[in-house]
């Protein structure tokens, strides 16, 4: 077709032909600074890759990363969105300003709360001071930072799920909620039985892409704490980028990031069916 | 249709409860009504204090304890960001510049490209036209960090490395599958009747394309290319790999530069985040009618 070709081959060339190198490199040891001497290995790559306990952490990390922020920007979007729904004034402006960290770029949300998180002069710590409360070191402590993570995190997103809520809130009709008060239905009974329902599926929806985004996450962690203290917080798009760009592993970087986008695929495509069957149904 | 915001959402959920309950639901609006205002207040401090800080002296900037109200106002830091300190233009200037021709080049690459694109897989009948399109949109998920490593060793080969035409290109390939879907719902919504009677007059199927649907589309297509140079411009990933020289670097690399050295200037920090920042608030809320779409990369329409 004359009209989709150059989509397509821009696609190709752009896309997939990068992860069938990818995916060639993976089964050698190729090194990207080193100008000889590649050879295959196999499956080697994929063995050390599986088996090394250091990439056990990093899932680890990044499984708790995604299911704590999906979890905390989901309970909270709908929240809001619930909130925002029950009101009859205002609710244009109000959605307006809560969408507003959802359209800034990460590097600026990342930098401004580097700044506000500062264990020294940031204002997060000033106002726990004049509340009584010690210095946090939330960037730089173990136990804290990746769940500075999580919250910054789930302030830029919180919206996305709010606008999606709100949008399946919409759909409810009118008259379901009628019916309910006619049967002098409870709140909880029109929540649980008539608004969540009508909401759960497209819900389930920013859910899923929510999860593939963060689970690709990197920019984040890269402003915020560069993966430290430790390793406490380098999630695993952070430690493809350190065996890649700091190692110089080419090789494993490329079975590693091949792993990452089996996962990816498998989420995108659990998402891409559900919502096609939410389409037709 | 997409949602506007003013309609996303539901007609008033009125309590029609009689007049016993009154005032029970009188508390519960107050509280409501309260926790919805701490929320807000919670999800926008963080703007303004950048907002704050990036017209605050240095000396309250940081200030222990901050400093909220009582701080002395300063522009010098937005001047920072476009004038150097030799009296020319700053690096950061140079950067936003590279953004600007950046963002927009790849836009108009992915628009012309995902346009027709869009056009075809909603008028005609092709071999597994579904697979096709999910094949497209599943190419928008792949892990940034993973797909730069062979796309670095590539433009290594095709001498594309640290040049703004190699940034143009990647970010054409990451925005022409959203395009292709946003813009597939946009036309599904133009009737192809429109086109068959213009054929029947005579048209070939491009021109009645052309002369009749494309005018349809012009609004929609803005929408899609406004998303389009907003993601391209938030971008940093490939920006951060695939440039290095200052005279290529694009705003959001730039930006991150400034908090590398001992020292951190937050002040510039905040003001060229909030010159970056303002670009895309106001095209963001150009396009809120669209947002639902825009966001799921247009797998979200109703």
């Amino acid at each position: 077709m004359a009209f989709i070709s150059p989509a397509l081959l821009l696609l190709l060339g752009m896309s997939v032909f990068p992860l069938l190198w990818a995916l060639y490199l993976s089964f050698t040891d190729y090194s990207a600074t080193r100008a000889t001497g590649t050879d295959f290995v196999g499956f080697d790559n994929y063995t050390t890759i599986l088996t090394s306990s250091e990439v056990h952490t990093r899932a680890l990390t990044t499984l708790v990363y995604v299911v704590g922020a999906v979890l905390l920007q989901t309970v909270l979007g709908f929240s809001i969105a619930y909130l925002i729904s029950r009101r009859t004034r205002g609710r244009g402006a109000l959605t307006t300003l809560f969408l507003v960290p959802m359209m800034l770029s990460p590097v600026v949300v990342g930098l401004f709360w580097k700044f506000m998180l500062d264990a020294q002069f940031g204002v997060i710590n000033s106002m726990l001071g004049s509340l009584g409360f010690g210095q946090v070191e939330w960037l730089t402590r173990q136990r804290t930072a990746l769940f500075s993570l999580i919250v910054v995190d789930t302030w830029q997103w919180t919206p996305f799920i709010m606008l999606i809520a709100l949008a399946g809130l919409t759909a409810v009709p009118a008259y379901l909620y009628e019916a309910a008060s006619i049967d002098r239905a409870s709140e909880w009974f029109r929540f649980r039985h008539i608004t969540l329902p009508m909401v759960w599926p497209l819900l389930l929806i920013a859910v899923m892409f929510r999860a593939i985004e963060a689970f690709r996450l990197f920019d984040l962690v890269y402003i915020l704490t560069s993966g430290g203290p430790g390793v406490s917080t380098e999630t695993l798009s952070f430690h493809v980028y350190k065996v890649a760009f700091l190692g110089f592993n080419t090789g494993t970087a490329s079975a590693y990031g091949i792993l990452m986008v089996l996962v990816v695929i498998v989420l995108a495509q659990l998402y891409l069916r559900y919502l096609n069957k939410l389409k037709e149904g | 249709m997409a949602i506007a915001i003013d309609e996303a959402v539901p007609g008033p959920v009125t309590d029609d409860a009689p007049s016993t309950r009154r005032r029970g639901g009188g508390a519960r609006r107050v509280i409501e009504v309260v926790l919805l205002v701490v929320l807000a207040v919670a999800m926008l401090f963080p703007v303004l204090w950048m907002l704050e800080t990036s017209i605050k002296e240095n000396r309250d900037v940081y200030a222990v304890p901050a400093k909220f109200f009582n701080f002395d106002f300063t522009l010098d830091h937005f001047k920072d960001v476009f004038v150097g300190a030799d009296g020319g233009r700053s690096d950061l200037s140079v950067s936003f510049l590279n953004s600007v021709i950046v963002a927009g080049a790849s836009t108009v690459l992915a628009t012309v490209l995902g346009v027709p694109a869009a056009w075809a897989y909603s008028r005609f009948t092709l071999k597994a036209k579904k697979d096709q399109l999910f094949f497209i949109l599943s190419t928008r998920f792949m892990p940034p960090v993973v797909v730069v490593i062979p796309i670095f060793l590539m433009y290594r080969e095709l001498g594309l490395i640290d040049s703004k035409l190699g940034l143009i290109l990647i970010y054409a390939a990451f925005n022409v599958p959203f395009t292709i879907w946003m813009m597939k719902g946009f036309v599904d919504e133009v009737p192809s009747e429109y086109e068959d009677a213009a054929m029947l007059d005579g048209y070939t199927r491009l021109q009645a394309f052309w002369k009749f649907t494309l005018p349809l589309l012009v609004p929609g297509i803005a929408a899609t290319a406004v998303f389009a140079l907003i993601f391209s411009w938030n971008e940093f990933v490939f920006a951060i790999f695939l440039t290095s020289s200052q005279e290529v670097r694009t705003a959001p690399p730039a930006i991150a530069g400034l908090i590398g050295g001992t020292t951190v200037d937050w002040g510039l920090v905040a003001a060229s985040a909030v010159v970056f920042a303002i670009p895309v608030l106001v095209f963001a809320f150009l396009v809120r009618k669209h947002l639902v779409a825009g966001v799921t990369l247009g797998a979200v329409r109703r």
